[in-house]
Protein backbone atom coordinates (compact mmCIF):
# COMPACT_ATOMS: atom_id res chain seq x y z
CA UNK A 1 0.00 0.00 0.00
CA UNK A 2 1.39 3.12 -0.99
CA UNK A 3 1.13 5.64 1.94
CA UNK A 4 0.37 9.10 1.66
CA UNK A 5 2.94 12.14 2.13
CA UNK A 6 1.36 13.75 5.19
CA UNK A 7 2.84 16.37 7.33
CA UNK A 8 2.77 14.80 10.83
CA UNK A 9 2.66 18.17 13.12
CA UNK A 10 0.51 16.37 16.40
CA UNK A 11 3.67 15.21 17.91
CA UNK A 12 2.27 16.30 21.49
CA UNK A 13 -0.04 13.80 21.07
CA UNK A 14 2.65 10.88 20.20
CA UNK A 15 5.98 10.62 18.16
CA UNK A 16 6.99 8.24 15.75
CA UNK A 17 8.84 4.93 17.09
CA UNK A 18 12.31 6.03 15.93
CA UNK A 19 13.82 2.99 13.95
CA UNK A 20 17.32 3.30 15.94
CA UNK A 21 14.80 2.62 18.99
CA UNK A 22 12.48 0.16 17.21
CA UNK A 23 15.97 -1.71 16.30
CA UNK A 24 17.36 -1.81 20.32
CA UNK A 25 13.37 -3.42 20.87
CA UNK A 26 13.38 -5.98 18.44
CA UNK A 27 15.35 -8.75 19.55
CA UNK A 28 13.54 -8.33 22.97
CA UNK A 29 10.52 -8.93 21.21
CA UNK A 30 12.16 -11.89 19.22
CA UNK A 31 14.90 -14.07 20.50
CA UNK A 32 15.82 -12.29 24.00
CA UNK A 33 12.24 -13.19 25.27
CA UNK A 34 12.90 -14.27 28.72
CA UNK A 35 11.72 -13.10 31.76
CA UNK A 36 13.90 -10.39 33.68
CA UNK A 37 12.80 -11.68 36.90
CA UNK A 38 14.26 -15.12 36.50
CA UNK A 39 17.47 -16.03 37.73
CA UNK A 40 18.39 -18.38 34.71
CA UNK A 41 20.99 -16.37 32.48
CA UNK A 42 18.61 -16.51 29.40
CA UNK A 43 16.39 -14.07 32.17
CA UNK A 44 19.56 -11.95 32.85
CA UNK A 45 20.21 -10.97 29.07
CA UNK A 46 16.53 -9.24 30.13
CA UNK A 47 17.56 -7.93 32.85
CA UNK A 48 20.28 -6.49 31.85
CA UNK A 49 19.00 -4.53 29.44
CA UNK A 50 16.38 -3.63 31.53
CA UNK A 51 19.18 -2.37 34.06
CA UNK A 52 20.82 -0.26 31.15
CA UNK A 53 17.62 1.79 30.29
CA UNK A 54 17.00 2.54 33.72
CA UNK A 55 20.53 4.11 33.15
CA UNK A 56 20.20 6.03 30.37
CA UNK A 57 16.90 7.54 31.97
CA UNK A 58 18.86 8.18 35.16
CA UNK A 59 21.24 9.92 33.54
CA UNK A 60 18.91 12.15 31.08
CA UNK A 61 17.71 13.83 33.93
CA UNK A 62 20.36 12.97 36.74
CA UNK A 63 19.15 10.90 39.29
CA UNK A 64 20.52 7.70 40.34
CA UNK A 65 18.91 4.28 38.93
CA UNK A 66 17.35 3.29 42.10
CA UNK A 67 15.29 6.36 41.82
CA UNK A 68 13.94 5.48 38.89
CA UNK A 69 10.69 3.28 38.33
CA UNK A 70 9.13 1.79 35.38
CA UNK A 71 5.80 2.10 34.62
CA UNK A 72 2.86 1.78 31.35
CA UNK A 73 3.12 5.41 31.20
CA UNK A 74 2.75 9.07 32.05
CA UNK A 75 -1.01 8.63 33.12
CA UNK A 76 0.14 5.81 35.66
CA UNK A 77 3.17 7.82 36.55
CA UNK A 78 0.90 10.63 37.43
CA UNK A 79 -1.66 9.10 39.62
CA UNK A 80 0.99 6.62 41.49
CA UNK A 81 2.85 9.99 42.73
CA UNK A 82 -0.07 11.70 43.66
CA UNK A 83 -2.33 9.23 45.01
CA UNK A 84 0.66 7.52 46.85
CA UNK A 85 1.91 11.13 48.32
CA UNK A 86 -1.70 11.81 49.08
CA UNK A 87 -1.67 8.26 51.29
CA UNK A 88 1.07 8.83 52.63
CA UNK A 89 -0.61 12.79 54.01
CA UNK A 90 -3.26 11.23 55.86
CA UNK A 91 -0.78 9.79 58.36
CA UNK A 92 1.03 13.10 59.01
CA UNK A 93 -2.58 15.06 59.45
CA UNK A 94 -1.52 16.78 56.05
CA UNK A 95 -4.60 17.61 54.10
CA UNK A 96 -3.41 20.17 51.07
CA UNK A 97 -2.48 19.64 47.89
CA UNK A 98 -1.91 23.08 45.48
CA UNK A 99 -1.60 22.12 42.00
CA UNK A 100 -2.69 24.39 38.35
CA UNK A 101 -5.90 25.26 36.78
CA UNK A 102 -4.45 23.46 33.55
CA UNK A 103 -2.82 20.46 34.73
CA UNK A 104 -3.35 17.27 32.31
CA UNK A 105 -6.16 15.25 32.77
CA UNK A 106 -3.77 12.26 34.55
CA UNK A 107 -3.14 14.57 37.32
CA UNK A 108 -6.25 16.58 37.59
CA UNK A 109 -8.77 14.32 37.67
CA UNK A 110 -6.55 12.50 40.43
CA UNK A 111 -6.76 15.22 42.13
CA UNK A 112 -10.66 15.90 41.69
CA UNK A 113 -10.85 11.51 42.94
CA UNK A 114 -8.86 13.23 46.40
CA UNK A 115 -11.22 15.78 46.66
CA UNK A 116 -13.78 13.40 47.05
CA UNK A 117 -12.11 11.54 49.32
CA UNK A 118 -11.82 14.95 51.55
CA UNK A 119 -8.11 16.22 50.23
CA UNK A 120 -8.03 20.01 49.73
CA UNK A 121 -6.51 20.89 46.57
CA UNK A 122 -5.77 24.58 45.31
CA UNK A 123 -5.71 25.31 41.95
CA UNK A 124 -3.38 27.90 40.70
CA UNK A 125 -4.45 30.48 38.20
CA UNK A 126 -2.45 31.16 34.88
CA UNK A 127 -3.14 33.76 33.94
CA UNK A 128 -2.90 34.94 29.99
CA UNK A 129 0.73 33.75 29.53
CA UNK A 130 -0.09 29.93 30.42
CA UNK A 131 2.22 30.02 33.52
CA UNK A 132 1.46 30.39 37.38
CA UNK A 133 2.52 33.15 39.27
CA UNK A 134 4.97 32.38 41.93
CA UNK A 135 3.60 34.80 44.40
CA UNK A 136 0.13 32.58 44.29
CA UNK A 137 1.98 29.74 44.95
CA UNK A 138 3.98 31.46 47.90
CA UNK A 139 0.48 32.38 48.88
CA UNK A 140 -1.35 29.49 48.63
CA UNK A 141 1.01 27.52 50.98
CA UNK A 142 -0.80 26.58 54.48
CA UNK A 143 0.30 24.31 57.32
CA UNK A 144 -1.38 21.40 56.31
CA UNK A 145 0.22 21.43 52.70
CA UNK A 146 1.67 18.29 51.86
CA UNK A 147 2.09 18.14 48.23
CA UNK A 148 2.75 20.69 45.49
CA UNK A 149 2.20 19.07 41.54
CA UNK A 150 2.69 21.37 39.26
CA UNK A 151 3.20 20.37 35.37
CA UNK A 152 6.53 20.96 33.79
CA UNK A 153 5.34 22.01 30.47
CA UNK A 154 2.10 22.26 29.25
CA UNK A 155 0.50 20.04 26.77
CA UNK A 156 -1.53 21.90 24.78
CA UNK A 157 -0.10 25.64 25.02
CA UNK A 158 3.27 24.21 25.94
CA UNK A 159 3.87 26.95 28.14
CA UNK A 160 7.02 26.72 30.48
CA UNK A 161 6.60 26.61 34.56
CA UNK A 162 9.08 28.10 36.51
CA UNK A 163 10.48 25.07 38.07
CA UNK A 164 13.37 25.78 39.38
CA UNK A 165 11.57 28.20 41.98
CA UNK A 166 8.98 26.17 42.55
CA UNK A 167 11.19 23.05 43.45
CA UNK A 168 13.71 26.01 45.84
CA UNK A 169 10.15 26.97 47.42
CA UNK A 170 8.97 23.23 48.12
CA UNK A 171 12.57 22.19 49.57
CA UNK A 172 12.57 25.44 51.91
CA UNK A 173 8.78 24.61 53.43
CA UNK A 174 9.14 20.87 53.51
CA UNK A 175 6.68 19.83 50.98
CA UNK A 176 6.76 17.50 48.58
CA UNK A 177 7.37 18.07 44.70
CA UNK A 178 5.98 16.37 42.02
CA UNK A 179 5.86 17.37 38.16
CA UNK A 180 4.49 16.13 35.36
CA UNK A 181 6.98 16.57 32.70
CA UNK A 182 5.74 14.32 30.02
CA UNK A 183 5.68 17.17 27.44
CA UNK A 184 9.07 18.34 28.78
CA UNK A 185 11.39 15.57 28.77
CA UNK A 186 13.66 15.08 25.98
CA UNK A 187 12.82 18.86 24.75
CA UNK A 188 13.99 20.98 27.85
CA UNK A 189 17.07 19.89 29.42
CA UNK A 190 16.32 18.55 33.16
CA UNK A 191 18.73 17.81 36.40
CA UNK A 192 16.13 16.82 38.84
CA UNK A 193 18.87 17.56 41.39
CA UNK A 194 19.58 21.45 40.96
CA UNK A 195 15.84 21.87 40.68
CA UNK A 196 15.09 20.47 43.62
CA UNK A 197 11.83 17.69 42.08
CA UNK A 198 10.78 14.92 44.43
CA UNK A 199 9.00 12.91 41.95
CA UNK A 200 8.63 13.61 38.18
CA UNK A 201 6.84 11.44 35.24
CA UNK A 202 7.46 10.82 31.74
CA UNK A 203 6.20 8.84 29.14
CA UNK A 204 8.31 6.92 26.24
CA UNK A 205 6.31 7.84 23.12
CA UNK A 206 6.49 11.38 23.68
CA UNK A 207 10.11 11.22 22.58
CA UNK A 208 10.15 8.94 19.92
CA UNK A 209 9.97 5.89 22.06
CA UNK A 210 7.56 3.43 22.20
CA UNK A 211 3.51 3.52 23.68
CA UNK A 212 2.24 1.85 26.91
CA UNK A 213 5.93 2.54 29.03
CA UNK A 214 7.05 5.27 30.85
CA UNK A 215 9.01 5.96 34.28
CA UNK A 216 7.99 8.10 37.60
CA UNK A 217 11.45 9.41 39.15
CA UNK A 218 10.95 9.07 42.98
CA UNK A 219 14.02 10.73 45.16
CA UNK A 220 15.56 8.50 47.57
CA UNK A 221 14.12 8.72 50.84
CA UNK A 222 10.79 9.73 49.70
CA UNK A 223 8.40 7.33 51.29
CA UNK A 224 5.67 6.24 48.14
CA UNK A 225 3.72 3.12 48.71
CA UNK A 226 2.72 1.11 45.88
CA UNK A 227 -0.24 1.84 43.03
CA UNK A 228 0.22 -1.53 41.84
CA UNK A 229 0.65 -4.40 44.20
CA UNK A 230 1.56 -7.68 43.28
CA UNK A 231 4.96 -9.26 42.09
CA UNK A 232 8.57 -7.88 43.06
CA UNK A 233 9.70 -6.08 40.00
CA UNK A 234 10.99 -2.78 40.33
CA UNK A 235 12.38 -3.50 43.83
CA UNK A 236 8.88 -4.47 45.27
CA UNK A 237 7.21 -0.93 44.73
CA UNK A 238 5.82 -1.67 41.18
CA UNK A 239 4.61 -4.77 40.15
CA UNK A 240 4.11 -6.96 36.96
CA UNK A 241 6.71 -8.61 34.24
CA UNK A 242 8.72 -5.34 33.41
CA UNK A 243 7.42 -4.65 29.76
CA UNK A 244 11.40 -5.36 28.36
CA UNK A 245 10.77 -4.39 24.89
CA UNK A 246 9.27 -1.06 26.05
CA UNK A 247 11.57 -0.08 28.22
CA UNK A 248 14.62 -0.80 26.02
CA UNK A 249 12.80 1.53 23.51
CA UNK A 250 12.72 4.34 26.41
CA UNK A 251 16.31 4.10 27.53
CA UNK A 252 16.87 3.98 23.57
CA UNK A 253 14.55 6.62 23.51
CA UNK A 254 15.74 9.31 26.21
CA UNK A 255 19.68 8.85 25.56
CA UNK A 256 18.59 9.76 21.89
CA UNK A 257 16.83 12.69 22.58
CA UNK A 258 18.70 13.91 25.27
CA UNK A 259 21.55 14.18 23.40
CA UNK A 260 21.53 17.49 21.79
CA UNK A 261 18.50 19.41 22.99
CA UNK A 262 20.16 22.75 21.89
CA UNK A 263 20.92 21.93 18.70
CA UNK A 264 17.44 20.43 18.00
CA UNK A 265 15.85 23.03 19.97
CA UNK A 266 17.20 25.83 17.76
CA UNK A 267 15.92 23.89 14.71
CA UNK A 268 12.23 23.80 16.32
CA UNK A 269 12.02 27.51 16.96
CA UNK A 270 12.57 28.28 13.49
CA UNK A 271 9.51 25.93 12.55
CA UNK A 272 7.43 27.00 14.93
CA UNK A 273 8.07 31.05 13.69
CA UNK A 274 7.93 30.80 10.57
CA UNK A 275 4.31 28.99 11.75
CA UNK A 276 3.67 31.77 13.79
CA UNK A 277 4.00 34.73 11.62
CA UNK A 278 2.63 32.98 8.85
CA UNK A 279 -0.62 32.60 10.80
CA UNK A 280 -0.75 35.58 12.57
CA UNK A 281 -0.73 37.30 9.43
CA UNK A 282 -4.52 35.54 9.18
CA UNK A 283 -6.59 38.32 10.44
CA UNK A 284 -8.41 37.90 14.02
CA UNK A 285 -5.77 34.97 14.79
CA UNK A 286 -3.72 34.71 18.24
CA UNK A 287 -0.94 32.67 19.57
CA UNK A 288 -1.67 30.93 23.13
CA UNK A 289 0.48 31.51 25.74
CA UNK A 290 3.63 32.75 26.35
CA UNK A 291 5.67 33.66 23.24
CA UNK A 292 8.79 32.92 24.84
CA UNK A 293 8.79 30.73 27.95
CA UNK A 294 7.29 27.65 25.61
CA UNK A 295 8.04 23.93 23.77
CA UNK A 296 10.00 25.14 21.22
CA UNK A 297 8.25 22.71 19.02
CA UNK A 298 4.60 24.17 20.43
CA UNK A 299 2.34 25.94 18.20
CA UNK A 300 -1.04 27.04 19.93
CA UNK A 301 -3.13 29.27 18.22
CA UNK A 302 -6.32 30.60 17.91
CA UNK A 303 -8.66 32.00 14.79
CA UNK A 304 -11.83 33.58 15.36
CA UNK A 305 -15.44 32.97 13.78
CA UNK A 306 -14.53 28.85 13.06
CA UNK A 307 -14.40 25.57 14.92
CA UNK A 308 -11.40 23.57 15.58
CA UNK A 309 -12.95 20.42 14.25
CA UNK A 310 -13.66 21.62 11.16
CA UNK A 311 -10.37 23.40 10.70
CA UNK A 312 -8.68 20.01 11.84
CA UNK A 313 -10.55 17.77 9.17
CA UNK A 314 -9.76 20.42 6.51
CA UNK A 315 -6.00 20.64 7.20
CA UNK A 316 -6.23 16.61 7.29
CA UNK A 317 -8.07 16.76 4.22
CA UNK A 318 -5.13 18.53 2.96
CA UNK A 319 -2.26 16.51 4.36
CA UNK A 320 -1.99 17.97 7.63
CA UNK A 321 -2.10 16.16 11.00
CA UNK A 322 -3.19 19.13 13.85
CA UNK A 323 -4.79 19.08 17.12
CA UNK A 324 -7.38 20.98 18.57
CA UNK A 325 -9.00 21.89 21.88
CA UNK A 326 -12.32 22.73 20.44
CA UNK A 327 -15.60 21.06 22.76
CA UNK A 328 -15.96 18.96 19.69
CA UNK A 329 -12.78 17.39 19.83
CA UNK A 330 -12.65 17.29 23.68
CA UNK A 331 -15.67 15.25 23.42
CA UNK A 332 -17.61 17.44 25.75
CA UNK A 333 -19.90 20.66 26.09
CA UNK A 334 -16.94 22.55 26.81
CA UNK A 335 -13.17 23.54 24.71
CA UNK A 336 -10.16 22.51 26.77
CA UNK A 337 -9.76 23.50 30.20
CA UNK A 338 -6.38 24.81 29.55
CA UNK A 339 -7.38 27.17 26.62
CA UNK A 340 -10.19 28.21 29.39
CA UNK A 341 -7.57 28.78 31.92
CA UNK A 342 -5.75 31.00 29.90
CA UNK A 343 -9.03 33.05 29.74
CA UNK A 344 -9.77 32.56 26.46
CA UNK A 345 -13.87 33.26 25.41
CA UNK A 346 -15.94 29.86 24.54
CA UNK A 347 -16.06 31.07 21.42
CA UNK A 348 -12.68 31.93 20.81
CA UNK A 349 -11.48 28.38 22.45
CA UNK A 350 -13.42 26.81 20.09
CA UNK A 351 -11.62 27.93 16.80
CA UNK A 352 -8.15 26.03 18.74
CA UNK A 353 -5.46 24.77 16.17
CA UNK A 354 -2.18 23.69 18.04
CA UNK A 355 0.65 22.11 15.77
CA UNK A 356 3.57 20.62 17.56
CA UNK A 357 6.94 19.80 15.74
CA UNK A 358 9.43 17.22 16.41
CA UNK A 359 12.88 17.20 14.92
CA UNK A 360 11.56 14.88 12.13
CA UNK A 361 9.61 18.12 10.85
CA UNK A 362 11.29 20.20 8.43
CA UNK A 363 10.87 23.83 7.80
CA UNK A 364 9.44 22.73 4.20
CA UNK A 365 6.34 21.27 6.93
CA UNK A 366 5.92 25.09 8.14
CA UNK A 367 5.78 26.24 4.63
CA UNK A 368 3.20 23.15 3.63
CA UNK A 369 1.02 23.88 6.59
CA UNK A 370 0.84 27.81 5.46
CA UNK A 371 0.26 26.55 2.08
CA UNK A 372 -3.52 25.05 3.25
CA UNK A 373 -4.07 26.81 6.47
CA UNK A 374 -5.26 30.58 5.17
CA UNK A 375 -7.13 28.95 2.36
CA UNK A 376 -8.92 26.97 5.12
CA UNK A 377 -9.46 29.65 7.31
CA UNK A 378 -10.74 31.86 4.77
CA UNK A 379 -13.39 28.63 3.57
CA UNK A 380 -14.56 27.85 6.66
CA UNK A 381 -15.38 31.79 7.75
CA UNK A 382 -16.61 32.48 4.90
CA UNK A 383 -19.90 30.20 5.43
CA UNK A 384 -19.78 31.48 9.80
CA UNK A 385 -22.56 33.60 10.66
CA UNK A 386 -20.83 33.82 13.38
CA UNK A 387 -17.49 35.42 11.42
CA UNK A 388 -20.51 37.48 9.74
CA UNK A 389 -21.40 38.83 13.57
CA UNK A 390 -17.15 39.37 14.34
CA UNK A 391 -17.11 41.52 10.98
CA UNK A 392 -20.01 43.62 11.86
CA UNK A 393 -18.84 44.40 15.09
CA UNK A 394 -21.96 42.76 16.38
CA UNK A 395 -19.71 40.51 18.99
CA UNK A 396 -16.97 42.88 21.03
CA UNK A 397 -14.32 41.02 22.50
CA UNK B 1 -15.84 8.85 13.85
CA UNK B 2 -18.13 10.13 10.93
CA UNK B 3 -20.33 8.56 7.71
CA UNK B 4 -18.45 8.91 4.63
CA UNK B 5 -21.81 10.80 3.51
CA UNK B 6 -21.11 13.28 6.56
CA UNK B 7 -17.57 14.06 5.56
CA UNK B 8 -18.97 13.82 1.90
CA UNK B 9 -21.40 16.77 3.05
CA UNK B 10 -18.82 18.86 5.30
CA UNK B 11 -16.21 18.65 2.49
CA UNK B 12 -18.86 19.84 -0.17
CA UNK B 13 -21.97 21.15 1.33
CA UNK B 14 -24.83 22.13 -0.81
CA UNK B 15 -26.39 25.31 -0.61
CA UNK B 16 -23.64 27.38 1.00
CA UNK B 17 -24.30 31.20 1.47
CA UNK B 18 -27.10 33.60 1.93
CA UNK B 19 -30.54 34.10 0.05
CA UNK B 20 -30.90 37.94 -0.76
CA UNK B 21 -34.04 38.89 0.27
CA UNK B 22 -35.08 35.59 1.58
CA UNK B 23 -38.43 35.18 3.02
CA UNK B 24 -37.23 33.38 5.98
CA UNK B 25 -34.22 33.67 7.74
CA UNK B 26 -33.59 31.36 11.29
CA UNK B 27 -30.77 31.46 13.19
CA UNK B 28 -30.47 29.00 15.95
CA UNK B 29 -27.30 27.91 18.67
CA UNK B 30 -24.84 30.34 19.83
CA UNK B 31 -21.24 31.06 19.67
CA UNK B 32 -20.41 30.24 23.05
CA UNK B 33 -21.11 26.16 22.52
CA UNK B 34 -19.64 26.41 19.50
CA UNK B 35 -22.55 26.16 16.89
CA UNK B 36 -24.19 28.63 14.94
CA UNK B 37 -26.84 27.78 12.21
CA UNK B 38 -28.78 30.22 10.10
CA UNK B 39 -30.89 29.00 7.07
CA UNK B 40 -32.49 31.23 4.55
CA UNK B 41 -35.89 30.61 3.01
CA UNK B 42 -37.00 31.80 -0.78
CA UNK B 43 -40.68 30.94 -0.89
CA UNK B 44 -43.10 30.66 -3.53
CA UNK B 45 -46.67 29.97 -3.66
CA UNK B 46 -46.14 27.65 -0.35
CA UNK B 47 -43.08 25.93 -1.98
CA UNK B 48 -39.60 25.84 -0.74
CA UNK B 49 -37.93 27.13 -4.17
CA UNK B 50 -34.66 27.85 -2.49
CA UNK B 51 -33.36 27.13 0.80
CA UNK B 52 -28.97 28.43 2.08
CA UNK B 53 -27.33 28.00 4.89
CA UNK B 54 -24.58 29.57 7.00
CA UNK B 55 -23.04 27.66 9.51
CA UNK B 56 -20.42 27.94 12.28
CA UNK B 57 -19.44 24.83 14.07
CA UNK B 58 -17.69 21.20 13.51
CA UNK B 59 -18.16 18.85 10.45
CA UNK B 60 -21.41 17.23 11.86
CA UNK B 61 -23.10 21.30 12.25
CA UNK B 62 -21.83 21.58 8.65
CA UNK B 63 -23.01 18.16 7.09
CA UNK B 64 -26.68 18.62 8.79
CA UNK B 65 -27.15 21.80 7.85
CA UNK B 66 -25.91 20.53 4.21
CA UNK B 67 -28.30 18.06 3.82
CA UNK B 68 -31.38 19.81 5.75
CA UNK B 69 -31.16 22.08 3.27
CA UNK B 70 -31.27 19.45 0.42
CA UNK B 71 -34.23 17.77 1.87
CA UNK B 72 -36.36 20.45 1.98
CA UNK B 73 -35.62 21.99 -1.30
CA UNK B 74 -38.71 21.74 -3.60
CA UNK B 75 -41.25 21.11 -0.41
CA UNK B 76 -44.67 22.39 0.47
CA UNK B 77 -43.93 24.30 3.91
CA UNK B 78 -46.47 21.99 5.77
CA UNK B 79 -44.26 18.83 4.65
CA UNK B 80 -40.97 20.77 5.33
CA UNK B 81 -41.86 21.64 8.69
CA UNK B 82 -42.15 17.94 9.46
CA UNK B 83 -38.41 17.35 8.68
CA UNK B 84 -36.80 15.86 12.03
CA UNK B 85 -33.65 15.46 13.47
CA UNK B 86 -33.87 11.48 12.84
CA UNK B 87 -34.89 11.91 9.39
CA UNK B 88 -31.32 14.38 9.19
CA UNK B 89 -29.57 11.62 10.95
CA UNK B 90 -30.37 9.22 8.38
CA UNK B 91 -29.89 11.11 5.14
CA UNK B 92 -26.22 11.17 6.77
CA UNK B 93 -26.22 7.20 7.46
CA UNK B 94 -25.63 8.82 11.07
CA UNK B 95 -23.98 10.88 13.45
CA UNK B 96 -21.67 10.04 16.68
CA UNK B 97 -24.22 9.99 19.95
CA UNK B 98 -22.58 13.44 20.85
CA UNK B 99 -23.54 14.81 17.38
CA UNK B 100 -27.29 14.44 17.63
CA UNK B 101 -27.18 18.15 18.87
CA UNK B 102 -25.89 19.38 15.51
CA UNK B 103 -29.33 17.66 13.47
CA UNK B 104 -31.45 18.97 16.39
CA UNK B 105 -30.03 22.08 15.23
CA UNK B 106 -30.74 21.76 11.98
CA UNK B 107 -34.16 21.27 12.11
CA UNK B 108 -34.76 24.09 14.93
CA UNK B 109 -32.91 26.24 12.25
CA UNK B 110 -35.24 25.12 9.33
CA UNK B 111 -38.40 26.01 11.81
CA UNK B 112 -37.07 29.21 12.64
CA UNK B 113 -36.94 29.96 9.22
CA UNK B 114 -40.53 29.43 8.37
CA UNK B 115 -41.87 30.83 11.78
CA UNK B 116 -39.92 34.32 10.33
CA UNK B 117 -41.33 33.57 7.01
CA UNK B 118 -44.96 33.25 8.57
CA UNK B 119 -44.23 35.93 10.89
CA UNK B 120 -43.75 37.92 8.42
CA UNK B 121 -46.86 37.42 6.86
CA UNK B 122 -48.59 38.87 9.64
CA UNK B 123 -49.30 35.28 10.28
CA UNK B 124 -48.98 33.96 13.76
CA UNK B 125 -46.47 30.43 13.57
CA UNK B 126 -47.29 28.87 16.14
CA UNK B 127 -50.35 26.74 15.34
CA UNK B 128 -48.66 25.63 12.45
CA UNK B 129 -44.57 25.28 13.30
CA UNK B 130 -45.46 23.95 16.94
CA UNK B 131 -43.16 25.79 19.90
CA UNK B 132 -40.08 25.88 19.78
CA UNK B 133 -38.40 23.82 21.75
CA UNK B 134 -35.18 21.56 22.47
CA UNK B 135 -35.22 18.26 23.38
CA UNK B 136 -31.23 16.87 22.68
CA UNK B 137 -28.96 16.46 25.97
CA UNK B 138 -27.14 19.22 25.21
CA UNK B 139 -26.50 22.60 26.73
CA UNK B 140 -29.91 24.29 28.25
CA UNK B 141 -29.38 27.44 25.86
CA UNK B 142 -27.93 26.35 22.57
CA UNK B 143 -30.40 25.95 20.68
CA UNK B 144 -31.26 29.59 20.71
CA UNK B 145 -34.88 29.16 22.25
Amino acid sequence: MECKKFVYADNAATTRLSTDVLNKMMPYLTENYGNASSLYNFGNIARSAVDLARKQIADAICAEQNEIYFTAGGSESDNWAIKGIAATMRKKNKNHIISSAFEHHAVLHTLKALEKEGFEVTFLPVYENGIISIDDLKNSIREDTGLVTIMFANNEIGTIQPISQIGEICKDKKIIFHTDAVQAVGNIAIDVKSLNIDLLSMSAHKFHGPKGVGALFVRKGIFLPNLIHGGGQERSRRAGTENVAGIVGMGAAIEISCRNIEQKNKKLRAISQRVIDGALRIERSRLNGDPEKRLAGNVSLCFEGIEGESLLLMLDAMGVCASSGSACTSGSLDPSHVLLSIGLPHEIAHGSLRLSFSDENTLEDADKILEVLPGIVKRLRSISPLWDKIKQKEIKH
Amino acid sequence: MYTEKVMEHFMNPHNMGEIENADGIGEVGNAKCGDIMKMFLKIENGIIIDCKFKTYGCASAIATSSVATDMVKGLAIEDAVKLSNKAVVDALGGLPAHKIHCSVLAEQAIKAAISDYYVKQGIDPTPIVGEQHCDCDHCSDCCGI
